[in-house]
């Protein structure tokens, strides 16, 4: 019995989700006695594979192989699959991403597993029983699923769990897989990053824009904001359903559900759509002019007042704050 | 002729108030609107246009018992083909891929829709699980989709930026915002959806391994800290000293 984890990586670097998921899934190993086994596919440098050993990996393998460089949602589900069966590892975590939701669900089949998605908390093994709580509704509600299959799949929400650094670098193994033909069917054409941006998904800090900012000219402030605060831009649905932003950027029930630590929405009014997507972010900051708006019923801070004065003197406020830190 | 699939779910109103009774283990759908998924609508949409001009037909599936019926019948009147109900409560999301991949084992299609994730699980498991059951490739999040012949071009979404990707037919894919804009039905669509075929399919028994125990609410958050709209700098200081997030 062990614990396997796959770190994604992007571009092969590791992400700050991907040390969530190995913490977690260390957590996990500790609260059964057994060891971690992290998987890793693609290239990623040797220093960076054994440094997953500090988040808590006791081995990592090492799957490095031309056809399977960039992510191949069918080949690399069929080499974790099996990894899991040469480990024996009855618990497989892997990160909420939007690669992890491609993969979490083909693992599962292959290993005839329950799968938990979208998870925020460690499980619970009481009296033979594993349960774990995930988001449900889109962040309106949480519900508490039990898994009774022998094999179990999770996945790790970002953002909702912390990177515990704790050991020292682990071994790294090479290990590989015979993959069928029929699992590279689907062809990589082109990977596009904006590498000056940071990630929305996996934001600590978002800075959100509604209708409030009356136009897309107005969105320099919140970008100026968002770059000195090392923040995502986001924004809600009548903005990037009016083209003033790009729709990579909507959040809420029916665009991306983020849960940052810090989540400034400007001139957004909180209609329950917009909040479903946002109300798990750890502390919510409002500026709205319209003291009624109902998304200061559910903000830690706010300001009433116009954001075309106060975004300036927030901005000026920031870089003072930056300065003298 | 090209066969598209296009699975619905029935999902609760976006605008649904979200509580609970028999002590949090069950959703109280006392007074609760069900609509198409909002994603699957994408998905339905993006069917239309890709089979229109006798290009193709559109069946959508739906595993769920006679309740689901109206949804049904709104994707009849946005402009699908026909219809099945695969009549059985929907365990989790394996039981429904399961059921569906079975149906489609026994009636081939070209190319399978599913939207991104349910609104009210949101699971992102369908599309990867019918893609696996079926052998065949399945991308979960796409942001656009063309067909050129027997292959799909497809855009899927990544953190930061997007994949392009193209993928040989038959596949599933997992539709988001970006692949259509969602079609509002017109008085014919109405009309014809009535008599449209929606065929009744029994499920097939299997065994699941997930089942929601109980629920909860987000613990409401404390009242609100107003900083005056002179000095943000007050602000700043107390995300820096007392909320400890800058
Ligand atoms: C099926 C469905 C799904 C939906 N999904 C989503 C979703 O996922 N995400 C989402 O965001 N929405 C979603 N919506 C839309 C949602 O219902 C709201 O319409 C939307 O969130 C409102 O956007 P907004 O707050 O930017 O605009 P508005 O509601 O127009 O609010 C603008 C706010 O800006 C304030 N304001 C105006 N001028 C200023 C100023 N100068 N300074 C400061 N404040 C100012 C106003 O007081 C107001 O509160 C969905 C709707 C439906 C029907
Ligand atoms: N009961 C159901 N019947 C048919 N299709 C479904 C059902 N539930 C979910 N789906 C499909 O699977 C997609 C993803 O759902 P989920 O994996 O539950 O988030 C939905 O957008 C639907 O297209």
């Amino acid at each position: 019995m062990s614990v396997l984890i796959y770190a994604e990586n992007a571009g092969g670097k590791f992400k700050k989700s991907t040390f969530e998921a190995v913490s977690y899934a260390k957590d996990i190993a500790d609260q059964n006695n057994t060891s971690l086994i992290a998987i890793s596919i693609g290239d990623v440098a040797a220093g960076d594979l054994a440094a997953l050993g500090q988040y808590g990996a006791e081995k990592v393998l090492n799957v490095s192989n031309a056809k399977l460089k960039d992510f191949v949602n069918q080949a690399y589900a069929s080499v974790i699959a099996e990894a899991a069966k040469a480990q024996g590892a009855d618990i497989v975590v892997l990160s909420n991403s939007f690669s992890g939701r491609g993969l979490a669900p083909r693992i599962a089949v292959k290993l005839q597993a329950g799968l938990a998605d979208g998870v925020v908390e460690l499980p619970a093994q009481d009296g033979g029983k594993f349960t774990v709580k995930k988001t449900a509704f889109s962040g309106k509600a949480f519900a508490t699923v039990e898994l009774s299959s022998a094999v179990k799949v999770i996945s790790l929400t970002p953002n909702a769990y912390k990177v515990v650094p704790n050991g020292t670098d682990a071994s790294v193994e090479d290990f590989s897989v015979e993959n069928k033909e029929s699992d590279f069917k689907a062809m990589i054409k082109d990977i596009v990053r904006s590498t000056d941006k940071v990630s929305l998904p996996d934001a600590e800090i978002v800075v959100s824009g509604g209708r409030g900012l009356k136009g897309p000219e107005n969105w320099g402030m919140v970008e100026e904001l968002a770059e000195l605060l090392g923040a995502a831009t986001a924004c809600s649905k009548p903005v990037s359903d009016a083209g003033w932003r790009p729709h990579s950027e909507h959040v809420g029930q029916t665009g991306i559900a983020v849960s940052p630590n810090l989540y400034i929405a400007i001139g957004i009014s909180g209609a329950i759509q917009h909040l479903a997507g946002v109300s798990s972010s750890k502390v919510i900051v409002v500026i709205n002019k319209d003291a009624e708006a109902p998304f200061f019923k559910v903000a830690d801070y706010g300001i009433v007042g116009d954001a075309f004065e106060v975004l300036p003197k927030l901005i000026a406020a920031v870089k003072e704050y930056k300065t003298t830190a | 002729m090209m066969k598209i699939l296009v699975c619905i779910s029935n999902v609760p109103d976006t605008t649904t108030k979200i509580t609970f009774t028999d002590n949090n283990t069950q959703f109280n759908t006392n007074g609760v609107q069900f609509i198409l998924n909002p994603w699957d609508e994408i998905a339905l949409a993006r069917a239309i246009e890709l089979a229109d001009g006798g290009k193709g037909t559109i069946t959508v599936i739906n595993v769920g018992d006679a309740a689901t019926d109206a949804t049904i019948r709104k994707a009849l009147a946005i402009g699908a083909t026909d219809a099945v109900r695969i009549n059985a409560k929907p365990k989790d999301a394996w039981y429904v891929a399961y059921q569906i991949a079975q149906y489609v084992k026994a009636n081939p299609f070209d190319l399978i829709l599913t939207g991104k994730e349910s609104i009210d699980y949101n699971g992102s498991k369908v599309a990867g699980m019918l893609g696996e059951l079926l052998d065949i490739p399945s991308v979960s999040i796409i942001k656009k989709l063309d067909l050129d012949g027997g292959t799909a071009a497809v855009e899927r979404e990544i953190e930061g930026g997007k994949e392009l990707l193209t993928i040989p037919l038959p596949f599933v894919a997992g539709t988001a915002e970006g692949v259509a804009e969602p079609k509002i039905p017109n008085m014919r669509g109405i009309m014809s959806a009535r008599t449209k075929p929606l065929t009744v399919v029994e499920p097939i028994a299997v065994e699941t391994f997930s089942n929601i125990i109980g629920y909860e609410t987000p613990a409401p958050r404390g009242k609100v800290t107003l900083v005056y709209a002179g000095s943000p700098a007050q602000l700043v200081e107390l995300l820096h000293t007392q909320a400890r997030v800058i």
